[in-house]
């Protein structure tokens, strides 16, 4: 079923990761991801590696579930990794026709296969251990100095709220529909490129009819529950820094040294 | 009357494999007569939906098998799509898949999948547009400026317009006003009267069951917890309690009567048999009193 | 006045160019007083939702007055607080959560009204709590039944601390199980807490345990009074197209041909005891 994937799940919880302050955990999250790609040699790379493995630990989550989350990107990893074999210098170790592999190839590949999944794994950190709502608070926050360029912040991060709200809904709904229309006797699975998009017409147009219904009938609700905008509202999880906050910048700072020193005092790729 | 619809041992897990199993149908055997109507009830969660959905094909068995007139309905996967024809499957608010230009032709959307000549498709989307109560004028309507009870409508006629052998609906007055409801039931009724088809009504009200059912089919846990007559069905008021199911509230009246000692029979369906059944205590009564 | 009271309303919808409007409501006058329990009644179209939605000043009259708590909803400046007082809950529960955590949806209310951080807490706690859904404080709403997502809405508008709800046929969409836990939470709220519920509903079962029954029809109250009052009216009932409970109707059928029975009976033990005094007796 549709409604399964583990996109943007949330787990509750009460580790050290969930109680930071969201806006610090979507920075430090930023800086993970780019010294993910400044790491440029296995050392540094495993520093990266270290940060990812100590932020899932300190996260409370079962590995499981992170293990699902690179589950779906699985095949994109071993996609590039397997692309990356062929490219690169050194000791040809097997040679076909114009393919051939060296060590170089090798190291490359995992190189990159450790790079993607330590991006996904920085993402999962974030996204698990934080509420969509507090995600988007978060967004509202780093954002705000963007108002004077009359950017409707409040309004940009209220809408990616419901849009996250209402993914599960409308997933399900697609399922309902497109299970109405072959009963029906659409077939969705067969025919060329131009008739399956054809034969998704009979579910796409009532997806769009229910989401307009669903914006109507959810305008109706927000007003009877006295929304107007962003002025004078409160927040219940309201965001601020602990120390908590600062140690942890203190850590990933640390770690951000470690990447640059073993860049630059190392060599910059084991063969 | 032959077996029309037939299943055997049917079971459906989700997530197979995974530590999350959950069987929602569990080895269900039902013989389904040509020409029955057939109420299901059940809670939420009670695996009648998913039974349901393997019975046109929609969801394929994890295990067991759905017979159509004797024939396994996977025995080819690839023609799957005519069991579904031959089995119509009205889901819950079914207005919700509607979405052609005009009311025509989105009744017209099952019989031309099914292939055939115009002139055959026009008769039979006109046909089914008249044994729902659609009004002719609303034909080349969009569907989308029809009334909610209207669209409703033309959602079942859109299944009944593919002439299926077996006609399965999921809660089809869900959300409807009581008229809304009565007259949309008396038409499924009058359908199945003509028709001699075979219908399998899926209701939380068992009013509703209670007047139009033949048989009664109770699913609970996703085994079939009891499939008898209406009758003998709603005489267990207890043990349907028990599951988390009523029993139709004139049929708890006459129940209650009958535990105190009065001559009443079990499993009283309608208001009018209640009738019945009354006035002559009644007049008996007047007569010892006369005496 | 009563806690909510409309003097002859009017309300028409805009119509298309060249098109007479409709009148969706042709002078409804109705009072509500403080800690009833109201059941709204009427076919579809019968314009009972759409003065449920002039309660709050989600609509505006096109003629007439509605006041809430004595204050007018044609006041543009009121119409907050109206809102804040008067809660509206509609009929799908899928769409009217705004948030993906149970919790943060019920802190939605008050954080528009500009409750203190802390104190939101407080209430939201409060409010699930009143629910008998504090348990579930932590999930995501698209897991949880239409009764418990149902139960989640009536949070977010406690959460307001409001004196009234009105409820928009909550049951429409719900299985049996999912109608009895909103109907006991309601009935709870209303009995414990003294908050005034005006119920919507197309249900009868759910009419009769209300302490007042309201019938509405072509735009006017057709019938107003206690639940026996209203449902001794089989015949006006039925011409109307709404429907009675079996019970009633059946101690309505008999003593219609005879049969010394009383007019109103409710619900099944009122009418196997009535019709034992009759049989036996």
């Amino acid at each position: 079923m549709l409604s399964n994937s583990t996109l943007g799940q949330y787990f509750p919880g009460n580790s050290i990761i969930h109680r930071l302050d969201p806006r610090f955990k979507l920075l430090l999250t930023f800086v993970g991801i780019v010294l993910v790609f400044v790491a440029g040699n296995f050392f540094s790379l495993f520093a990266v590696v270290a940060l990812v493995v100590l932020a899932m630990g300190l996260s409370g989550i079962p590995l499981r579930q992170y293990l699902k989350s690179l589950k779906a990107i699985i095949v994109l990893v071993l996609f590039t990794a397997v692309l990356n074999l062929f490219y690169g210098h050194g000791e040809v170790l097997w040679q076909f026709w114009i393919f051939q592999i060296t060590t170089g190839g090798i190291s490359n590949a995992f190189f990159i296969a450790i790079r993607v999944i330590s991006l996904i794994l920085f993402s999962a950190v974030l996204t698990y251990t934080t509420s969509p709502t507090q995600l988007t608070d978060a967004l509202e926050r780093v954002m705000k100095p963007l108002k004077v360029f009359h950017i409707r912040v409040h309004e940009i991060a209220m809408m990616m709220t419901i849009a996250l709200r209402f993914v599960p809904t409308l997933l399900e709904e697609t399922d309902k529909i497109m299970s109405a229309q072959k009963a029906r006797g659409a077939d969705m699975e067969s025919g060329g490129a131009i008739q399956r998009m054809k034969a998704l017409i009979p579910v796409l147009i009532p997806l769009f009819v229910s989401s307009f219904r669903r914006a109507y009938d959810l305008a109706t609700a927000m007003e009877c529950r006295c929304y107007r905008g962003g002025e004078g509202r409160t927040k219940m999880k309201s965001l601020h820094a602990t120390v908590l906050d600062y140690r942890a910048v203190a850590i990933i700072v640390l770690f951000a040294a470690a990447v640059v020193a073993c860049n630059l005092l190392l060599p910059a790729r084991l063969m | 009357m032959p077996t029309i619809l037939e299943t055997k041992e049917l079971t459906y897990e989700y997530g197979k494999g995974t530590s999350m199993t959950k069987t929602a149908v569990d080895h269900v055997n039902l013989a389904i007569e040509s020409g029955e109507f057939i109420g299901i009830i059940g809670h939420t969660g009670s695996g009648k939906s998913t039974l349901i959905q393997q019975l046109n094909g929609l969801l394929r068995p994890t295990s067991g098998q759905v017979l159509l007139e004797g024939e396994d309905i996977w025995k080819e996967p690839k023609k799957i799509r005519r069991v579904r024809f031959r089995v119509g499957m009205v889901f819950q608010y079914p207005e919700h898949q509607l979405f052609e230009e005009t009311v025509l032709k989105d009744i017209s959307f099952g019989p031309r999948n099914m292939g055939l000549s115009e002139e055959e498709i026009l008769r039979k989307a006109k046909e089914a547009a008249e044994f729902v109560g659609m009004k002719p004028e609303l034909l080349e309507k969009s569907p989308f400026e029809l009334s909610g009870g209207e669209k409703r409508r033309a959602a079942i006629a859109g299944v009944i317009a593919m002439d299926p052998d077996v006609l399965i609906l999921d809660e089809p007055t869900a959300g409807l006003d009581p008229h809304g409801r009565d007259v949309l039931l008396s038409q499924i009724q009058s359908y199945h009267r003509y028709r001699k088809n075979t219908v399998l009504l899926v209701s939380h009200s068992m009013e509703d069951i209670a007047r139009v059912a033949d048989r009664v089919l109770v699913m609970n846990g996703g085994k079939a917890a009891m499939f008898d007559t209406t009758a003998a069905v709603f005489a267990r008021g207890e043990e349907l309690e028990r599951m988390g199911l009523r029993v139709p509230q004139i049929t708890k009246i006459m129940n209650r009567l009958r535990a105190d000692g009065y001559p009443v029979a079990d499993g009283v369906l309608t208001l009018e048999e209640a009738i019945r059944q009354l006035a002559p205590l009644r007049q008996e009564r007047r007569l010892l009193r006369a005496q | 006045m009563d806690y909510l009271q409309t003097a002859d309303v009017r309300f028409a919808y805009e119509a298309e160019e060249g098109v007479t409007p409709r009148e969706v409501l042709c002078g409804v006058t109705l009072g509500i007083r403080k800690g009833e329990f109201v059941a709204l009644l009427g076919h579809n179209g019968s314009g009972k939702s759409t003065i449920a939605k002039h309660f709050n000043a989600m609509l505006l009259p096109s003629g007439g007055k509605v006041y809430a708590d004595g204050m007018d909803t044609m006041d543009e400046s009121l119409k907050y607080e109206i809102r804040r007082r008067v809660g509206l809950v509609l009929q799908n529960p899928d769409n009217q959560l705004v948030a993906s955590i149970v919790e943060e949806d019920v802190a939605f209310g008050p954080e528009n009204l500009g409750v203190p951080p802390e104190e939101i807490r407080e209430r939201v706690e409060e409010a699930l709590k009143a629910v008998e859904m504090f348990g579930h404080r932590l999930d995501a709403p698209y897991k949880l039944s239409g009764g418990q997502k149902q139960r989640i809405a009536i949070a977010g508008i406690l959460a307001m601390k409001p004196d009234c709800i009105v409820l928009d046929e909550p049951t429409a969409m719900l299985d049996p199980r999912g109608r009895e836990e909103v109907l006991q939470t309601i009935t709870r709220l209303n009995r414990e807490q003294g908050i005034t519920v005006v119920l919507i509903t197309h249900y009868m079962d759910e009419a009769v345990r209300a302490g007042r029954v309201v019938v509405m029809d072509s735009g006017r109250v057709l019938l107003d009074g206690t639940p026996r009052e209203v449902f001794s009216h089989v015949e006006l009932l039925k011409k109307h197209e709404l429907d009675v409970p079996q019970a009633t109707e059946l101690a309505h059928r008999l003593k219609a041909m005879g049969c010394s029975l009383p007019e109103g009976v409710l619900d099944e033990e009122e009418c196997v005891a009535a019709l034992e005094l009759l049989l036996g007796g």
